[in-house]
């Protein structure tokens, strides 16, 4: 067994000595430098641009203004494309634009001989603009006589969905009922990336090729093909090891500028290399999002009706659009259950902030803090214990999600529930950390949290997968799929090991992805790969494993059915036999006189499910009341994930998660001035990201329930360790101080504030 | 890529004073970690730079004969922190220090950049106002001494004309005898952070404990410059040793300080800091003296 072990990453040593090659590193070094200048206004127009002192400067080679770019608009997000004009992702972006939306906004982009003449020369680029008034809030941008973005979208909704399972408005007639109602609010957050985003782009044979930091190398020559208006044909994308992305590289973001630039100095190697302060504004953010959560339950804490609003900021352009808090929105019907009535309204709303995208939860972050606070919330005010209300509501063991069909198999949410538990020391701990009085206080808070795997139905699942048998016994393996830092090619590596019978050190996997080369894939997004990916390795490497048994068939005369792959050999069951080892077979057959062969197989696997992966985080803090500062002292994480490929790999995963999950909680925000919508904090000294000095040992744990409908038992761990850290905390801190903090992050200026309202201060 | 016009390097103090003449627009540059970010931001692109980095001479900590401390500004934070004198007579600058950036920073970074850039928030620059440190400054006429507090002028101003150097950072003997100090840093993290408030506070205990023979505090960004605050020092000098007294020493630290609100706190939340962190700086200084509260 491969599948199972904690292998070394496969990428491990090329990334601890240096020899990995990221996209700069692979950057010639005679590139032309691209520098972008930014609106420094949050709404407006272009009136005009003045570049005569830009251009003198030494070393500029050419200026390109909103006015000069072609007028294809283009989508960005990382989704596969739909042919249905229906399910099409919203084109509303071009490379510079006029109509600056957002503070950051591109207007001008500058090609120089050095960074120095680039900068230099963005600095004295004079933009005239007639401004316009702006808006930041979603419910402000509702409203009638708000600013608008776009024509085509009436009161900047960009869409408003919903669901009503039962007659809600009856429901909420049924005697008895307890209401409780809260809003609940997430800020601006950013991915934070090591690697910012960087692309470089060359004409060559007739091509564009385009090398980028992204985690969707395939969508991402599409936008480009779009975005250009040229054939997708004549875009070549590479995409070599990335410095992370957690969704703000599953956006197409500057590779089209970049190859348009290119074309516009003769096809000379133009590199584009975004700034840390251009990363928090001008690629994309995690969605803000307010919800206004209602229950209604009966004094022994059943929930009878539930009812969500949400509105998400979009900021300026859809990028991922309404998918986030949709997505949300499915989270809160299935994680609980109403004994009458569940129902949602959400919307995504355009405003003049940075765009949001895809980022590591898509949306459940946000829903699950809103979601997890109010249960708690829910409990207190019935008095009932936290856990009891949670495990009395929660997801059944057998329901069905008539949508998805995705199944809940196992009793998965109360086997992580007790794992925590047992971790945290809860049943002592919640009952000691009542009614505690003093400055320092401490308390226990827990969150489960719903998440699903992949992106089917509302969206394509393929992947293909292409393995070649060498002389050696050894195969090349390609996907689609892609390593962005989480061990991707490790876990494929072991899945094609696993299922062909041969050892790690037999398999090759080519890491990088290059549009011309590599079969189709989508990418690194929706925790989709290792389940999704795990189909095409399964299914190619038992139709690699075919051939090779027929070709071990004509050389040994034994029948295929009797024969398989143990460790390198063929083997003949019956017998036992070793019958000739991989190497001998592989090396017979491209050299044979008599049937040469090269041993290949390439397939496409399209997957029509789905998974549930679920789990939860326990938190245990210490709140320091007069400095307004909460310290974390103890968190753990327990998902079910399924059947771990590599246990150390997953745990890792994990660690990350919970990580961004403390930042998030605690310290994360983008701060945007209201009199200008200039971002005030967008670098990483005034951005409080955590650092290793604010985190406590991070406990990661599982439940290994084999998932039924995927190729190796796994599913979903990619974004969920993200998710429930900060609802934890949250309930915690509630634990210690009895203050519902409902806005995040719980930092001291929030603590402040609410503490000052409560009379703690 | 940084975008510079020139940089010249000095040899000597005396040689970093010509340059400076000479290039009458230079800036002064020593480890960098400041001067090099605002160049990146755009504020000092295309500057001229006279670098002192390479003169030993300003580099490393010792005592004058009259048992002054003699600090040399391009001492870094780490060996400040690390550095036996300095353990010995005033700990808490070493542990002031220690609270600056990461590990890197406080390998690169000097206490004279620290304190000639003028920022409010610097951390070593409350503990020497607490400390009451004596800047000693050399010009082409010579050498000058100037107490900390009128060293500090205004927001990322000091009292250094453009050919003179920072040359030692003094704290005199009856400055810490006797004393022993505690900084407390408030961040929004434990690291990598600049403060939002930061409070040095140092006693003398009288022999038996019991008394406050003298305290002094002094605090970062709680004002546009590093400041004590001698209301506070005035409340508690002579008092007995109590939690009373300390609450009254902390509140009257209020009457002082003139904290703004910007983005990165609100005046009432940094009021609020002001309070409670002279309190916890003073109580950790009795313990540290052997007194108990």
């Amino acid at each position: 067994m491969i599948v199972g072990k904690s292998v070394k990453r496969v990428d491990a040593f090329d990334k601890v000595t240096g020899r990995a090659l990221y996209t700069d590193d692979m950057a010639d070094k005679s590139a032309l430098i691209a520098k972008i200048v930014h609106s420094t206004v949050a709404h407006g127009y272009v009136k005009s641009v003045d570049i005569s002192e830009a251009e003198k400067v030494e070393g500029v080679v050419k200026i390109v203004t909103c006015f000069d770019v072609p007028k294809f608009k283009f989508p960005t997000a990382g989704h596969p494309w739909s042919t249905d004009p229906h399910h099409q992702d919203v084109s509303d972006r071009l490379l510079l634009t006029e109509h600056v939306r957002f503070y950051g906004d591109d207007v001008v982009a500058i090609v120089a001989e050095n960074e120095i003449a680039a900068t230099q020369a963005a600095r004295l680029v004079k933009v005239e603009y007639e401004e316009l008034p702006f808006v930041l809030d979603p419910l402000e941008s509702m409203k009638d006589g708000a600013p608008q973005l776009f024509e085509d979208y009436p009161n900047n909704i960009l869409n408003h969905t919903g669901y009503e399972d039962g007659n809600y408005e009856e429901a909420i007639k049924d005697p008895g009922l307890i209401k409780i109602e809260g809003w609940y609010e997430t800020p601006i957050v950013q991915h934070c990336h090591i690697e910012n985003h960087i692309c470089y782009a060359k004409e060559e044979a007739g091509k564009i090729v385009v090398v980028s930091s992204t985690q969707i190398p395939h969508i991402v020559r599409r936008v480009i093909g779009q975005a250009l208006g040229i054939p997708w044909g004549r875009v070549r994308v590479i995409k070599p090891y990335i410095g992370g992305g957690f969704g703000n590289k599953q956006d197409a973001l500057y590779e089209p500028l970049c190859a348009y630039l290119s074309t516009q100095v003769g096809g000379r190697l133009v590199k584009l290399d975004v700034s840390r302060e251009e990363t928090f504004v001008s690629n994309r953010v995690r969605h803000p999002i307010k919800f206004h959560l209602t229950t209604y339950a009966r004094e022994d804490g059943t929930f009878v009706a539930r009812r969500m609003e949400g509105f998400s900021n979009q900021g300026a352009y859809t990028s991922h659009g309404h998918g986030i808090v949709a997505k949300g929105a499915t989270g809160f019907r299935q994680l609980y259950q109403s004994e009458l009535a569940t129902k949602a309204d959400v919307y995504t709303v355009f405003t003049n902030c940075p765009v949001a995208g895809a980022m590591r939860g898509y949306g459940i972050p946000q829903a699950m803090f809103a979601l997890e606070s109010h249960i708690e919330d829910c409990a207190k005010a019935l008095g009932l214990d936290p856990m009891a209300i949670r495990t009395k509501n929660m997801m059944p063991v057998g329901f069905v999600d008539g949508f998805s069909k995705n199944e809940n198999y196992f009793d998965s949410l109360n086997q992580v529930i007790e794992k925590g538990k047992k971790y945290i020391d809860w049943d002592r701990k919640f009952a000691e950390y009542q009614n505690q009085t003093g400055p320092i206080r401490r308390g226990v808070g827990m969150a489960i949290f719903w998440y699903n795997t992949a992106v089917w139905p509302i969206s394509l699942e393929s992947c293909s997968c292409r393995m070649v048998l060498n002389q050696d016994g050894s195969i090349q393996l390609q996907l689609g799929e892609t390593e962005i830092g989480q061990g991707a090619d490790t876990v494929f590596s072991q899945m094609a090991a696993e299922t062909l019978g041969i050892g790690m050190d037999k398999v090759h996997i080519i890491s990088t992805q290059d549009t011309d080369l590599t079969p189709y894939g989508t990418g690194a997004y929706a925790s989709r790969q290792t389940y999704i990916g795990g189909f095409a390795i399964k299914q190619t490497a038992l139709i690699l494993k075919d051939k090779i048994l027929e070709y071990a068939h004509y050389l040994c005369r034994m029948p295929k059915f009797d024969l398989d792959i143990i460790d390198g050999n063929v083997v003949h069951l019956t017998t036992k036999r070793t019958l000739i080892s991989l190497e001998e077979l592989a090396t017979t057959a491209l050299y044979s006189l008599e049937r040469s062969e090269h041993i290949t197989a390439e397939s496409t696997y399209q997957c029509k499910s789905n998974a549930f992966s679920l789990g939860c985080a326990f938190a245990e803090v210490e709140v320091d009341i007069p400095l307004c500062k909460v310290k974390l002292l103890n968190l753990i994480n327990v998902h079910d994930c399924g059947q771990l490929i590599n246990p150390q790999l997953a745990e890792a995963q994990v660690h990350g998660g919970m990580s961004m999950a403390i930042g998030f909680g605690l310290s994360e925000q983008l701060l945007l001035d209201p009199k200008t919508g200039r971002p005030l904090n967008n670098n990483l000294l005034d951005y409080k990201l955590s650092t290793t000095m604010d985190h406590p040992h991070l406990e990661a744990q599982f439940v290994e329930n084999f998932e039924p409908t995927s190729a190796y038992g796994t599913k979903a761990l990619g974004e969920p360790p993200a998710v429930p850290g900060a609802p934890a905390i949250r309930n915690a801190v509630l634990n210690a101080t009895g203050v519902a903090i409902n806005k995040l992050p719980l930092n001291p200026h929030n603590l402040f504030a609410r503490f000052k309202e409560e009379g703690l201060l | 890529m940084y975008d510079m016009k020139a940089l010249y390097e000095a040899t000597s103090v005396q040689h970093a004073i010509e340059l400076l003449k000479e290039h009458p627009e230079a800036k002064i540059i020593a480890g960098g970690s400041d001067v090099l970010i605002q160049m990146r931001e755009g504020r000092l692109a295309g500057i001229e730079l006279v670098s002192i980095y390479k003169i030993d001479e300003l580099r490393g900590i010792s005592m004058d004969d009259d048992g002054t401390l003699r600090i040399r500004p391009l001492t870094s934070f780490s060996h400040i922190t690390r550095d036996p004198l300095i353990q010995k007579h005033i700990n808490v600058l070493g542990e002031a220090v220690d609270k600056v950036g990461g590990p890197q920073i406080r390998n690169i970074g000097t206490i004279g950049g620290n304190t000639c850039n003028g920022v409010t928030s610097a951390d070593s620059a409350s503990t020497l106002h607490a400390w009451d440190a004596i800047m000693e400054i050399t010009g082409e006429n010579g050498v000058r001494r100037l107490p900390i507090r009128e060293f500090y002028v205004g927001p990322g101003r000091v009292a250094l004309a453009h050919d003179e150097l920072l040359t030692s950072i003094l704290i005199r003997k009856e400055s810490y005898e006797g004393y022993l100090g505690h900084y407390i840093k408030y961040a929004m993290r434990n690291a990598m952070d600049i403060a939002t408030t930061g409070c040095s506070v140092n006693c003398k205990l009288s022999a038996d404990k019991k008394v406050f023979e003298d305290v002094r505090i002094a605090y970062g960004v709680a004002g546009p410059v590093p400041m004590r605050t001698p209301s506070a020092e005035a409340a508690i000098r002579g008092k007995e040793v109590s939690m009373e007294n300390i609450e009254a020493f902390a509140k009257a630290a209020l009457q002082d300080v003139n904290p703004r609100t910007s983005w990165r706190a609100s005046k009432e939340f940094r009021l609020q800091l002001v309070e409670e962190l002279a309190k916890r700086a003073l109580i950790e200084c009795v313990k540290l003296s052997g007194g108990t509260i």
